[in-house]
């Protein structure tokens, strides 16, 4: 039995112009210790579900799915208690602005400290200890020194580092990672993809991974769901999707890669949509 | 063909919002849209609905009105229509000389709403022109206007306003000018704020590199990106300003009797507060409506522009 | 034999005085330390490095926004200096730039039609006709349509705004153009769509783009000579085939060890070792 299985979820949003469908039908399925990426482009609905399932999009969305179960419980009927105690213990997130996900007002150390309160009642004594070791783990230099300092006095790279932290905390069974590495330099990336990807082997956590990158992808993951406009377009292993990708739709996208390029132009989706006679249908 | 493969390609694959290009006149779109966010707000429209009136109102006194404002026309001190001893032919009742309490708030609301208009004008203007180059050239300019504005900010407005009537002496044009002096800080220092952070956006340097100078950058570039914000504070300080004239008018500072000015009205009515309490109680509700009208409608502007701004 | 040099820094640097409030020092930083660099017409120089490198700083000076502090700027074999007054309208014309956020560089008041006379209006004695025809051919010429001119930015997607931020520094037909990071905030399948357009472009005007960017797969599919940036300084400059199959400074090879690659080996690597 997978650790989160969600079934036909469609999320609509209300705008000015009428009801927006962001996310039409999609099943997802993550085992544990398993690493999902979702990839696709803007507009592709690939947060907007995540969000849905974790039940934190504001009032204007409409959620429906047939599904949503973590762990054997039902997340679609529980009350918003029990699910936000779930949340944040069992599942984990992580968003790409590590800056604008921390509190600037408080110290990083307040911030983990009263995370662990939270939801493993810990004492005064046991938070502290328990601070410092997840900051050894992920890997911030002097962590004892390092929980007294504000966000705007650490690097993004140190941010992510604070938030994954924070977001292992509980131990989770689940860590869903939103574009986790975008807003940061290669080197830094690459420290982070590692950091999570050792994290994720040593707690057999599930990891999904959502990213735009097809570089990530190809780093990271075990499975890989491709989304557009709010539909699923693939679904299959690593390896198999980047050697034989069975939708027009990701075909197109690795061609557009620019270290696939072969003479000097690159193959847009469009124009490979269309060439397959598949054009994306609206 | 091409044209739609474009637009196809760019619109659909990388589009956050819907992917469909509006048709038709953009302005007509972009109103659509203010009107969809703000009629979201029920008490905004209400407010609208209910300032329109207003307007009406005073565009049309001498059609509405059913008697002079000035001169009396009735027994002294009638009550209101309802009440017992009442005359339907003045609904409000009349003053302590006899004058039609509903015919002088018809023609209040003209006085009410020329101040508002007038300061707001004034105020608007003045600020705005400070704000902007208070933000833009920074330095000891920026300085100077800014210390000037925190003081005028550090009087109370009403006081302030107050001494500067005194010293101008007691009319409708001074407390008009006392008023907008008073309430010209906020816009300079909302403009500013607005263009320190709208100043290093890369559509302004992009103006810079294709060569347009230092006032074109001010007004054509910056300035309308501004605008947001200072509409809603526009609307605010309009009721502001009414208020404000109501209360130097009640303090014998404003309109002269017998202007028929709502504040005016209140103060010649002090005395009869517990004899014939509705000469007090008429003026007072129009300009609480009036003012709490505009208020809901600067809400439902704050609602309707600042999503609108973030988004584009 | 080679192509004259359009463009040359010599030594150029730059600093900043930063304020640490009231009472503490002035502290000034290097942001460039000493850049020099030639390209010759036609080529494409792409500057490579990481958030802080000074690789933005630069393109400010390359395109006239910001003085350096020390150093010269040639263009078309003429030194430039523009610390003592705004530049003329025929250096204006010579250098433009394209900047990386397609959202922030066009300003949400101003229609299309707008944003491409503007240049012609301000630098140019044409008439408000031949603005608009010239206008008019741009936008189809970078992939967009007359019936754009009259809409505001807010109705377009991210790409057609680029497109539109290219057209517009191509109004006054420059010879160089300044791209810093002009793909980095697209979607993989519009990124593609515009690479396209640049290197049709490059061709049509015979342009000299200056690509600065921090992704090493963009860059190797577009530029013609790499200079790598690590802390205000180049690191190494060398033609592209050299750069990318014999990485020499240390910090080169970090950067490339480090960006990720969607390689089938490494993956079916990585895969075995995780089963």
């Amino acid at each position: 039995m997978p650790l989160l299985s969600v079934k036909n979820l469609s999320v609509s949003f209300d705008t000015s112009t009428g009801p927006f469908k962001a996310v039409a039908g999609i099943d997802y399925a993550v085992d544990a210790g398993e690493v999902l990426a979702i990839v696709g482009e803007s507009g592709s609905g690939k947060s907007v579900g995540m969000l849905a399932v974790m039940g934190l999009l504001p009032k204007t969305a409409t959620v429906t799915a047939d599904e949503i179960r973590f762990d054997g419980r039902d997340l679609k009927g529980m009350s918003d208690k029990e699910r936000r105690q779930i949340i944040g213990r069992d599942i984990a997130m992580i968003f790409q602005e590590p800056n604008a996900s921390l509190n600037p007002c408080f110290t990083v150390g307040y911030q983990i400290e009263e995370l662990l309160k939270k939801h493993l009642k810990l004492g005064r004594r046991e938070r502290r200890e328990k601070a410092v070791e997840l900051f050894k783990d992920v890997g911030i230099p002097d962590p004892a020194e390092r929980l007294s300092s504000y966000p705007h006095q650490m690097s993004g790279g140190q941010c992510q580092r604070v938030m994954i932290a924070m977001a292992i905390a509980c131990n989770p069974k689940l860590l869903i990672a939103d574009e986790p590495t975008t807003a940061l330099d290669v080197t830094i990336q690459k420290q982070i993809l590692d950091l999570l990807m050792k994290l994720q082997a040593d707690h057999r956590m599930g990891l999904i991974m959502i990213t735009h990158d097809m570089g990530v992808v190809a780093e990271t993951a075990d499975r890989v769901v491709v989304q557009y406009k709010g539909r699923k377009m693939e679904e299959s292993d690593v390896l198999t999707l980047f050697t034989r990708a069975q939708s027009p739709y990701t075909r197109a996208l690795l061609s557009a890669l620019p270290e696939n390029a072969t003479g000097n132009r690159l193959p847009t989706v469009s124009e490979l949509m269309s060439a397959d006679g598949a054009g994306a249908s609206a | 063909m091409s044209h739609i493969s474009a637009q196809e390609s760019e619109a659909g694959v990388g589009a956050d919002i819907p992917s469909r290009i509006p048709a038709g006149n953009p302005r007509a779109q972009v109103l659509r849209e203010f009107w969809y966010y703000f009629s979201r707000n029920k008490g905004a429209v209400l407010g609208l609905f209910v300032f329109l009136l207003v307007v009406l109102v005073a565009l049309f006194a001498p059609l509405i009105a059913p008697h002079n404002p000035l001169v009396p026309a009735g027994a002294i001190q009638l009550p209101p229509a309802w009440w017992e001893r009442g005359n339907p032919s003045f609904l409000l009742g009349t003053d302590d000389i006899g004058r039609d309490i509903l015919s002088r708030l018809i023609f209040g609301a003209r006085y009410s709403l020329f101040i508002g208009l007038v300061v707001v004008t004034l105020s608007v203007s003045v600020g705005i022109t400070l704000g902007l180059i208070a933000g833009y050239v920074r330095g000891w300019l920026d300085i100077v206007i800014m210390r000037v504005m925190d003081v005028i900010l550090a009087v109370p407005s009403l006081l302030l306003a107050l001494a500067l009537v005194a010293i101008l002496g007691p009319s409708l044009v001074n407390v008009m000018i006392a008023i907008a002096l008073t309430l010209q800080p906020h816009f300079v220092r909302l403009t500013r704020a607005a263009v320190l952070a709208e100043k290093e956006r890369d559509y302004v340097t992009a103006a810079r590199v294709v060569g347009a100078g230092p006032l074109r950058l001010m007004v054509v570039t910056i300035l309308p990106n501004c605008l947001g914000p200072l509409i809603v504070q526009a609307t605010l300080s309009f009721s502001n300003a009414i208020l404000d004239a109501a209360a130097l008018g009640f303090l014998g500072m404003g309109a002269q009797p017998p202007t028929p000015e709502w504040g005016t009205m209140l103060a010649g009515a002090r005395e009869f507060i517990s004899s014939a309490p509705w000469i007090v109680t008429y003026p007072g509700l129009a300009i609480l409506i009036t003012v709490l009208a505009i208020n809901l409608v600067g809400d439902g502007l704050r609602d309707a522009l600042d999503p609108k701004l973030k988004r584009s | 034999m080679s192509a004259p040099v359009v463009l040359e820094a010599r030594d150029i640097k730059r600093d900043y005085v930063v304020n640490r409030g009231l009472f503490a020092k002035p502290k000034i930083v290097h942001a460039v330390k000493g850049v020099s660099f030639k390209v010759e017409k036609g080529r494409t120089l792409a500057i490579v490095g990481e958030s802080g490198c000074g690789k933005s700083t630069l393109a400010r000076i390359l395109t006239l926004i910001d003085p350096q502090t020390s150093g010269d700027l040639i263009i078309d074999g003429n030194t430039v200096e523009i610390a003592s007054g705004r530049p003329s309208r025929e250096l204006r014309a010579k250098v433009q730039i394209v900047f990386q956020n397609p959202y922030g560089s066009l300003n949400p008041r101003q229609k299309i039609g707008s944003v491409l006379t503007e240049p012609l209006q301000l630098n140019t004695d044409k008439s408000a006709a031949e603005r608009r025809d010239l206008a008019m051919a741009m936008l189809q010429k970078v992939g967009l349509q007359p019936e754009h001119y009259n809409r505001y930015p807010h109705m377009f997607s991210g790409g057609q705004r680029q497109r539109i931020a290219i057209a517009r520094a191509l109004m006054l037909n420059p010879s160089i153009l300044v791209l810093d990071e002009p793909v980095s905030a697209l979607d993989l399948s519009v990124q593609a769509q515009i690479l396209n357009l640049l290197a049709d472009l490059r061709d049509e005007f015979g342009l000299t783009y200056v690509f600065i960017s921090h992704d090493l797969s963009v860059v190797r599919f577009i530029a013609d000579e790499v200079m790598v940036m690590y802390f205000g300084e180049a690191v190494e400059h060398r033609s592209k085939a050299e750069i990318f199959a014999d990485p020499q400074h240390p910090y080169t090879r970090t950067l490339f060890a480090a960006t990720p690659r969607a390689d089938v080996e490494t993956i079916r690597k990585r895969v075995m070792a995780r089963a």
